[in-house]
């Protein structure tokens, strides 16, 4: 065979990956396992049209099926490697089927509610997408955003304090992006301005925002409760027929408002960004400053706006935490969502479609993890919660292909320096 | 020695302003967050009284409760009366040795947010050779800092290899690995091998007394032999980086990693060891919290210490001398909040931001300059990590 290019190399490598996974997982989950107690999938909830409602199946044969179901996905991998295309698909199907064999394998003899399992994933998802949109909007321009879990954390709080002195719950929501973009205007001023290290930056605003929050809750959320944190949450509204189409409707398509807006955020920013004047500019600043200003742009101008507009979306993330979900603010509630968005962030490439998948991958297995533990499966579920960790280890260690932050990221701009 | 108290001087200017503006804002955001001030406000005389006398009683409050508490002292005796010193210095120990692990990383160029992940391994190593063996002091209490040392530095190890060989940057790895190390001693304490017997909550059997680190004026007192280990090892770091060849290959990488490989230093390797260095500074400190104040292993043994370190080693602009005195600051700090809610209704939370304002004033050192109208330069170290891809 002739030599390959650097992607063909990356591709062989990931058929190569996936090939040795499914011999180990064959080996675990079928070969050794002596597990023959039935799982039960359940896939309905309750409105939406009946198709099927349980699916039972021996451990072994469940094992079995999806077991087939990633060999063909490897297979298809091979194929497509062979005839030089993209082997998204097959690594796709390959994914699927290992998460199945895996549940199917992990879950004998117990009850798996897979429509519940899938809308709580998404979710869980919902801070990490918007939080990721938040770190790419200032990454793609140049600008290291860590401030992601102060941005949350503060827009969280501010959205509950909001919400409940007017008793108003869309004036929480707006008031989300605005506290976001707050946080975020102190990371472009001292980083834009004073060319303070955006890393450290981000670092110090997240203890000042986890600090202030701290005590604004002991000192007035907690003795005022009832007029300062009592904000109630935005309810699910089903959209009607998309609503009723069974296991996707009642996962996608019957959420509360934010989760829809998340869709319009993450649809505007994938498109601006590539297909925009703005967002060509923008991954410009964010490449090659330089040539961008020597066409005109005004770098720290458009740097400062976008970090601006990504804490605004960051905000509306946070909101999900109070308004969007239990009601009322308690401390550090955010638990590191902002760092696992990063994480995201990277894991997705730096790109929004990866971010997206990537979030909802890391949403998965949290749902995942909580699910199994409720059902007793005996994998210790703090492994489970390591997956995003370790596999963003993975990815920026190159392992599993080069990933490549913008490369101006990080760097101030100033005129008349490199 | 002379030097090293030198470089004392060089670094106190610029702490001492935010100190002195971290203040003024903390006092701030006391008096507005009173609704009882608050609504004095129309007459200014009374506000301007009530608002000094609060910001006042808070702040001697902080002193009292970390330094030298006079009521105590009435009560039973004068070292009674020092209680609060010794706790202060208890609670800076841990954060001497994590807050060298984050300077000592700046200084080779590398932002260690992982002293927490590293800080927790060295307190398992040193938790598990502590409760497992009995021998001779002066043999176990070594052998479990040196067990502290290898599981901090291994784990440090790691993203200084990691970073070497596929240019992994430090900052997103450390992040990643203190989750994990984080969710890892969760699941540690859970296992048969470190569960006390009897026992069904996460906690592991105490350290034996073999193990532990003397008291240093009595039982009543916390402090332990812990702070001058924490002093001779502020030393060494000190020497380490000024007096050692390897120290300067560090500040060498720092400054400039590609002038350092056109000179002929191997940067994948200093990388890679001071990473472990690190690593061992913070599993060290793991290791004295546990042997010196815990002695049993517990999921939250490293509290915030890690993330605290890095606004100490910020304090300290990096500088071993000002790291020790950035922890001991921010140990009087915490200390002195614990008395703030009991004796002011203030709540202890105060601290955290006038903590997080410090180091945002020390890491902008252009904004005092503003506010301060400074026109001599004030000197700030460069600690600047550098971009994802640098």
């Amino acid at each position: 065979m002739s030599q390959l290019n650097a992607l063909q190399k990356r591709r062989q490598s990931g058929v190569v990956t996936m090939a040795i996974l499914l011999v180990i997982f064959t080996f675990i989950f079928y070969v050794t396992s002596s597990r023959v107690e039935p799982v039960i999938y359940s896939f309905y909830l309750g409105d939406e049209w009946k198709l099927i409602s349980e699916w039972e199946i021996g451990s072994k044969s469940g094992v079995m099926i999806f077991l087939i179901f990633a060999l063909i996905g490897v297979t298809i991998s091979f194929i497509q490697f062979k005839n030089n295309k993209k082997i998204t698909l097959g690594s796709l199907m390959f994914g699927f089927g290992s998460i199945m064999a895996f549940l199917s394998w992990a879950a004998a003899g117990k009850f798996i509610p897979l429509t519940g399992l899938l809308q709580a994933a998404v979710l869980l998802a919902v801070p990490l997408i918007f939080g990721s949109m938040a770190g790419l909007l200032c990454e793609k321009s140049g600008v290291i955003n860590i401030a992601i879990e102060g941005q949350l954390l503060f827009s969280a709080f501010v959205s509950a304090v909001v919400a409940s002195l007017s008793q108003n719950l869309i004036l929480g929501l707006i008031s989300a992006p605005i506290a976001g973009a707050l946080v975020s205007w102190i990371l472009a001023y001292f980083s834009i301005k004073f060319q303070v290290d955006q890393v450290i930056l981000g670092f110090v605003i997240n203890v000042l925002v986890l600090g202030l929050t701290n005590f604004f809750y002991t000192v007035l959320l907690v003795p005022y409760e009832s007029t300062w944190n009592a904000a109630g949450s935005f309810s699910a509204i089903p959209i009607p027929v998309l609503s009723k189409i069974p296991v996707i409707g009642p996962i996608l398509f019957n959420q509360t408002i934010i989760v829809y807006l998340m869709y319009l955020i993450v649809t505007v920013i994938q498109i601006a960004l590539f297909k925009s004047k703005w967002g060509l500019r923008t991954r410009a600043v964010g490449e090659l400053p330089i040539a961008a200003d020597s066409v005109g742009i005004d770098v720290n101008k458009l740097r400062f706006r976008n970090v601006l507009i990504a804490g605004a979306v960051a905000g509306v993330g946070g909101a999900v935490f109070t308004i969007g979900a239990v009601g009322v603010f308690s401390q550090s509630m955010t638990a590191g969502a902002g760092f696992i968005a990063l994480a995201c962030l990277i894991f997705g490439k730096w790109s929004p479609k990866g971010a997206f998948i990537a979030a909802l991958f890391f949403g998965f297995t949290n749902s995942l993890q909580s699910n199994l533990s409720i059902a007793g499966v005996p994998i210790p579920s703090e492994f489970m919660l390591m997956i995003p960790y370790i596999a963003t280890i993975i990815a920026v260690s190159g392992l599993i292909g080069r990933v490549r932050a913008p490369a101006a990221d990080g760097i101030p701009y100033l005129r008349g320096t490199k | 020695m002379k030097q090293f108290l030198f470089s004392l001087r060089r670094v106190t200017l610029l702490p001492a302003l935010s100190f002195i503006f971290a203040f003024f804002i903390g006092g701030i955001i006391i008096v507005i967050s009173d609704p009882i001030i608050m609504a004095q406000l129309n007459s200014p005389g009374k506000f301007l009284t009530s608002a000094g006398a609060r910001i006042g009683n808070s702040y001697l409050a902080i002193f009292q409760g970390s330094i030298y508490d006079v009521n105590l002292a009435r009560e039973s005796g004068v070292i009674r009366g020092f209680y609060p010193l010794s706790e202060t210095i208890v609670t800076s120990i841990p954060l001497i040795f994590a807050g060298l692990a984050v300077a000592l990383a700046f200084r080779a160029g590398l932002f260690n947010i992982g002293a927490q992940g590293q800080f927790i391994f060295g307190a398992i190593g040193a938790s598990y050779v502590g409760f497992n063996f009995e021998m001779s002091p002066l043999i176990h209490v070594p052998l479990v800092l040196l067990a502290g040392i290898i599981c901090g530095g291994i784990f440090g190890g790691i993203v200084g290899l990691l970073k070497a060989k596929t240019g992994a940057h430090e900052v997103i790895v450390t992040i990643m690995l203190n989750y994990v190390a984080a969710l890892f001693i969760l699941w540690l304490l859970k296992t048969s091998v470190f569960l006390r017997p009897e026992r069904f909550d996460p906690i592991a059997p105490d350290v034996n007394p073999s193990a532990r680190l003397p008291k240093l004026l009595g039982a009543d007192l916390r402090l332990h032999l812990g702070i001058f280990i924490a002093l001779v090892v502020t030393y060494f770091v000190w020497w380490l980086l000024n007096r050692s060849t390897l120290g300067f290959k560090f500040r060498a990488v720092g400054a400039n990693a590609s002038a350092a490989k056109t000179a002929g230093i191997s940067v994948p390797l200093v990388t890679t060891i001071s990473m472990f260095i690190c690593g061992g500074l913070a599993g060290l400190g793991g290791a004295v919290h546990l042997i010196g104040t815990e002695y049993a292993l517990t999921a939250g043994v490293a509290g915030s210490i890690g993330f605290d370190a890095i606004t100490v080693a910020l304090l300290g602009q990096a500088a071993p001398i000002g790291t020790l005195f950035g922890a001991l600051l921010f140990g009087a700090l915490q200390t002195g909040g614990r008395t703030l809610l009991s004796n002011t209704g203030t709540p202890s939370e105060i601290i955290q931001v006038i903590q997080a304002l410090i180091v945002l004033f020390i890491a902008a050192p252009a904004l005092l300059k503003m506010v301060f109208r400074l026109k001599k330069s004030v000197e700030s170290k460069s600690m600047a990590a550098k971009g994802w891809n640098g």
